[in-house]
């Protein structure tokens, strides 16, 4: 199954920066369907789930972004007390480590989306799989 | 393996080099007195006559000569060639303060050519080579002066000047440049503009010597620059004080000749004005033994170096001089250490997840020197994961405290936002009010 490609651009500190970001997504008519920044001090690393993630790499990558494509997973999370609690420890209890993660929802899912960048992208899917979690396909994330 | 210029002289032995010099130090002291109504003061200053000098070693009798004479004597107050002598002129920027200009008979221009048709034979150039000079024409040395070098070997020359990358990456496919003489930071720049146009300098070029200098680098920028495009990098070495560029490293890769017969070197402790032992480390003082426009006699040049009188594997006799430490001003003064640009930059190019591209940043907080050494991330130094990052920003500031003693603060930047030199890079920026 084809993972859901994250992108990840390293920006420096300074006013501008996210604008430039969002402006050469928004010309190039590539949406951004979950974003998070990660500060520190003088630079961060803006993170971004896109519904077109090859043509979003390719157009930063041409306005001299530092760009990079990771493969991360999109799990769909109970909208209710507990719902992370399953997953991470479900994913704890097998030491699949996760590296980072942020959850968005949108007005047509039921349940909240959660993104998970973990070391071991394939055994994260076993035993998700094995608790009947929903993993989002790309065309899922395509379609929100 | 690559033949001689000039045999006969290239391979003297020593003592027939000293036994040279000797007779063209006394006739040069002579020359001036007599026609550089500067050296004749300064010498009557100096309480020392021509006839004081009789050896080589009588030469720490004679006063020192610096830059600011030059200024101080502007534009031409120390020539001693009269001005239906001179053929070309030459004027160096004046950056901190008013401009020098320095004068060639039809003389010093030929002997500047064999300087360097010696130096590039040196390192396998010939008839047959193209020669892309990427020095700057005009009244900078480095274009006209690599120029006259080239053609005296029989190597065509493609004068290209200064800046126009990617013409200048065309052109180098186009007519097979097999050598590119410019400043180590220009070539790391035409790297990058390469790989952005898709053309592999490896591949697709016939490129495979890099003539690099008017600015101080280090061992491992050029092992990166090898590394990277397959070619054989070498120093080359001169101000126009003394012609502009002259000197090169031979194919061996360990010193650059200076030719013994046209300069006489002497490496002395900047403080104290002695002569430093053979091997160690001081500033290079030139005494021009066959130059008539504009002689110079014990040149303080201000370069840092390492001078050794051991014959090279190549079979040259002349003295090598070890890669440029950087110079007497350039260096800075952090909380009162020393720090040479040149040490960050050995430091820099040992670490791959950061770029060619940095330069240094020293503030003054409160008491406090703050020096801020700002680099690119590479594309393949980026990992989204934050913690990668900081360890390597941790990584860069423990390598630059282990090689300068002092800490610096390290800023990781988006590649292409150092801004790229075309001539000499501009490193340092010192915001201290003194």
């Amino acid at each position: 199954m084809a993972e859901i490609k994250q992108i990840s651009l390293f920006v420096e500190n300074r006013p501008g920066r996210t604008a430039k970001v969002a402006k050469t997504l928004s010309d190039a008519g590539v949406n951004i369907r979950a974003l998070t920044i990660a500060e520190a001090g003088d630079f961060g690393v803006i993170r971004m789930v896109l519904d077109d993630p090859e043509k979003g790499y390719k157009v930063l990558k041409e306005n001299a972004f530092t760009v990079s494509m990771t493969d991360v997973l999109a799990v769909e999370m109970k909208d209710t007390p507990g719902g992370l609690y399953d997953i991470v420890d479900a994913l704890g209890q097998n030491s699949v480590n996760v590296d980072y993660a942020y959850a968005f929802v949108t007005a047509k899912a039921q349940r909240a989306m959660l993104i998970l960048r973990v070391d071991d992208i394939a055994k994260a899917r076993k035993v998700l799989g094995e608790k009947n979690v929903k993993i989002a396909t790309k065309e899922e994330i395509q379609a929100i | 393996m690559s033949g001689y210029w000039d045999p006969h002289i290239e391979r003297m032995p020593i003592e027939d080099l000293h036994a040279l010099q000797e007779d063209r130090l006394k006739s040069i002291v002579r020359y001036v007195y007599d026609h550089s109504a500067f050296y004749r003061r300064k010498f009557n200053e100096a309480g020392v006559e021509p006839g004081d000098i009789q050896c080589l070693a009588d030469i720490t009798k004679l006063p020192f000569t610096k830059k600011v004479d030059l200024r101080d004597n502007y534009p031409t107050g120390m020539f001693s060639a009269p001005k239906s002598q001179v053929v070309r002129y030459h004027v160096s920027s004046g950056t901190t303060g008013k401009p020098t200009v320095v004068g060639y008979t039809k003389g010093d221009i030929e002997t500047w050519s064999e300087s360097l048709a010696r130096a590039l034979t040196s390192i396998d150039l010939g008839s047959g080579d193209v020669v892309q000079v990427g020095y700057g024409y005009g009244l900078f040395t480095g274009g006209l002066g690599l120029h006259y070098g080239a053609e005296r070997i029989g190597a065509g020359v493609l004068p290209v000047g200064v800046g126009n990358t990617e013409r200048q990456i065309e052109l180098m496919q186009d007519l097979g440049t097999t050598a590119i003489a410019c400043t180590p930071s220009y070539f790391l720049h035409m790297m990058e503009v390469a790989e952005k146009m898709g053309i592999s300098i490896r591949n697709d070029t016939e490129l495979k010597v890099g003539i690099f200098g008017a600015e101080p680098w280090s061992l491992e920028t050029r092992k990166r620059i090898e590394d990277s495009t397959g070619i054989n990098a070498y120093d080359i070495y001169g101000t126009s004080e003394i012609s502009g560029p002259l000197f090169t490293e031979c194919y061996v890769k360990n010193g650059i000749h200076v030719w013994g017969d046209m300069f006489l070197t002497e490496v002395i402790d900047p403080k104290t004005g002695e002569h430093v032992p053979d091997g160690e480390r001081g500033e290079l003082v030139f005494t021009t033994l066959h130059k008539f426009a504009l002689p110079l006699i014990r040149y303080r040049i201000g370069d840092l170096s390492i001078m050794t009188n051991e014959p090279c594997e190549c079979g040259r006799t002349h003295p090598r001089i070890m890669r440029i430490l950087g110079r007497t001003d350039d260096m800075l003064i952090i909380r009162g250490i020393n720090v040479f640009p040149s040490q960050v930059e050995s430091v820099l190019m040992n670490i791959p997840e950061v770029g060619d591209h940095w330069e240094i940043v020293v503030d003054r907080k409160g008491p406090l020197d703050m020096m801020t050494v700002r680099v690119e991330l590479t594309e393949t130094g980026f990992s989204d994961k934050i913690g990668d990052l900081m360890k390597l920003k941790k990584k860069v500031a423990k390598d630059l405290k282990g090689v300068l003693n002092i800490a610096a603060e390290v800023d990781l930047v988006e590649p292409g936002t150092i801004p790229r030199s075309m001539g000499k890079a501009k490193r340092v920026t010192d915001n201290r009010k003194v």
